[in-house]
């Protein structure tokens, strides 16, 4: 465990030096412990792979002591126990104009692209956390088969609700942005929503499974979106 | 109502900021320069986190449908009402009809607009800040227009006219120095990358903005490459990238990155690289976390303590 001071409003809490689920979930605990305890002083906290990112008001708690709180939690964050994990299922299609690079990826990896499919809709996927851009989850769970390295020449627009692999990733555009991910498909929901009441779709800890979808149904869902008559399903 | 006869080229709403909303990738957005802003707001009789006006280097042309104070703050720009020249840091009393014209700025990047009873914006997730790249808050998550109307909240009564006092408006003028707490990547930087950093000045470039001041100078060496496991960017951070040149994260970052980030710029002096201008130098001055805790909590008492003199009417 370090701390490390980031300025007079903020200090990083390391619990690793690797990019795990045992050690990422260690960080949500912490985190989960942090609100459970309402700590004195504590104003927001970010969680990613390994740290906790805790920002506090320096009227209230000064470094050192909060340090000092912050490990007696994060001793217990090992064998905390969290609220069950949401599972959200986003619909997706595949292929096509909404996944240029499903053939191209299928043949990179050697695989035919049932298979590819198989893999990417077969497995379940962790949001380790959220963030870079508003809602963009950071996600593990892709199966070994699908490890890819990324595109050499990055597009300059991915737009928003692209799926893509890259490195060990899967991963899920939530604003329209440059990238340099292997396009599979689209998922019609929005994981960014800067109009909805609850903005961002995905939380951190989250488990995500992708429903393969055909274009009539991507047309479907995205109108009833674009609408606000489409409830995600979440579990 | 306040309709907005020239935005300026960048004017957004803003308030004290959106809390708790980095864990979902969305920054707090509020105020570059909060002193200037919660002054604003305090001589208007609002609470220092009302929602008001930035601008950015080129202040925006009001036409007051209704009578309201009104005060301008932050950078150092020509105030007129009616053409007529008008102090800023100063409560200001404009009937209905009233043209309120803030220029191009003479020292400092941001200005504030106050007006009594705050903005009327709905709050999103809990603040009505805009966040322009997220499209999110303020006025449908876009800079003012021309023609944009902005209904103003209810005012706490009619405003006594006060100012801050001569020796409380910041000056602009001058090269920064800015005080940083080293870390939480220090270790990742060698002895002569933090040298660097520590001892030269640095230059602002004009691509900087409210989600960070980019900054040209000599080049930061890294230890062990510029990438790190992504984690948390705080208010700040000076990320240096792999070309070595910092970049100091400010209310609109991103909420984490993956790379180094040598030192943090303390939240007393944000305002300061902020307000510099591009070609504009700052410094940056190492301070441990003790000293940067007590001169946080004398800025906080600072700010509060202000007195704003009454003026005779």
């Amino acid at each position: 465990m370090r701390f490390l001071p980031a300025g007079d409003l903020a200090l990083s809490v390391e619990l690793g030096d690797d990019i795990s689920v045992e050690i990422n979930t260690r960080v949500r605990a912490l985190e989960f412990l942090i609100g459970q305890k309402a700590l004195p002083g504590v104003v927001e906290t970010v969680p990613s792979y390994r740290a906790l990112l805790v920002y506090y008001d320096p009227t209230v708690v000064g470094y050192a002591a909060l340090c000092a709180s912050l490990a007696t939690l994060a001793e217990q964050a090992g064998t905390t126990s969290m609220p069950p994990a949401r599972e959200v299922e986003l619909p997706c299609c595949y292929g096509g104009e909404l996944g240029p690079d499903l053939e191209p990826a299928a043949q990179r990896l050697g695989l035919d692209v049932d298979t590819l499919l198989r893999l990417h809709v077969g497995a379940e996927y962790l949001v380790y956390f959220i963030g870079f851009t508003p809602g963009l989850p950071y996600m593990t769970g892709a199966p070994p088969e699908l490890t890819i390295p990324r595109l050499d020449t990055p597009r300059v627009k991915v737009p928003a609700g692209t799926v893509g692999i890259g490195g060990i990733q899967c991963c899920v555009y939530s604003v329209e942005s440059p990238g340099g991910f292997w396009l599979l498909g689209r998922t019609p929901l929005r994981l960014y929503d800067p109009d909805a009441a609850e903005p961002t779709l995905l939380k951190p800890g989250d488990r995500v499974r992708f429903r393969p979808v055909d274009r009539v149904e991507f047309d479907d869902i995205a109108a009833r979106v674009a609408a606000g008559a489409f409830r995600p399903v979440i579990r | 109502m306040i309709r907005v006869l020239d935005p300026g080229p960048q004017t957004t709403v803003q308030d004290g900021g959106r809390r708790g909303q980095l864990r979902y990738g969305i920054p707090p957005s509020g105020p570059v320069d909060a002193r200037s802003f919660a002054l604003a707001n305090r001589l208007v009789g609002n609470p220092d986190d009302a929602a008001g006006l930035e601008f950015t280097l080129i202040g925006p042309r009001l036409r007051l449908e209704a009578p309201a104070a009104m005060a301008v703050t932050g950078a150092d720009a020509p105030v007129s009402i009616n053409d007529a020249p008008a102090p800023a840091w100063t409560t200001l009393t404009l009937a209905a009809g009233d043209v309120l014209k803030v220029g191009a700025a003479r020292a400092g990047v941001r200005g504030y607009v106050a007006i009594a009873g705050g903005i009327d914006v709905p709050a999103v997730l809990g603040s009505r800040s805009t966040y322009l790249r997220g499209r999110l808050g303020g006025l449908e998550g876009r800079v003012l227009r021309r023609d944009d109307l902005l209904r103003s909240g209810m005012a706490s009564g009619p405003q006594p006219r006060r100012a801050v006092a001569a020796r409380d408006v910041p000056d602009w003028r001058h090269a920064p120095v800015l005080r940083v707490v080293l870390g939480p990547q220090a270790d990742r930087f060698t002895q002569d990358g933090i040298a660097a950093f520590a001892e030269s000045a640095y230059e602002v470039l004009p691509q900087s903005d409210r989600m960070g001041a980019r900054l040209n100078g000599p080049r930061i060496a890294h230890a062990r490459g510029h990438d790190i496991i992504s984690d948390g960017i705080a208010l700040g951070a000076v990320q240096v990238p792999g070309d070595g040149l910092p970049i100091v994260l400010l209310v609109d970052r991103q909420s984490t990155g993956g790379y180094t980030k040598i030192a943090t710029v303390c939240s007393f002096d944000i305002a300061r690289v902020g307000q510099a201008k591009p070609g504009q130098r700052v410094r940056f001055s190492v301070v441990d976390v003790a000293e940067a805790q007590r001169l946080s909590r004398a800025a906080t008492a600072e700010i509060a303590n202000v007195e704003l003199q009454e003026i005779a009417s």
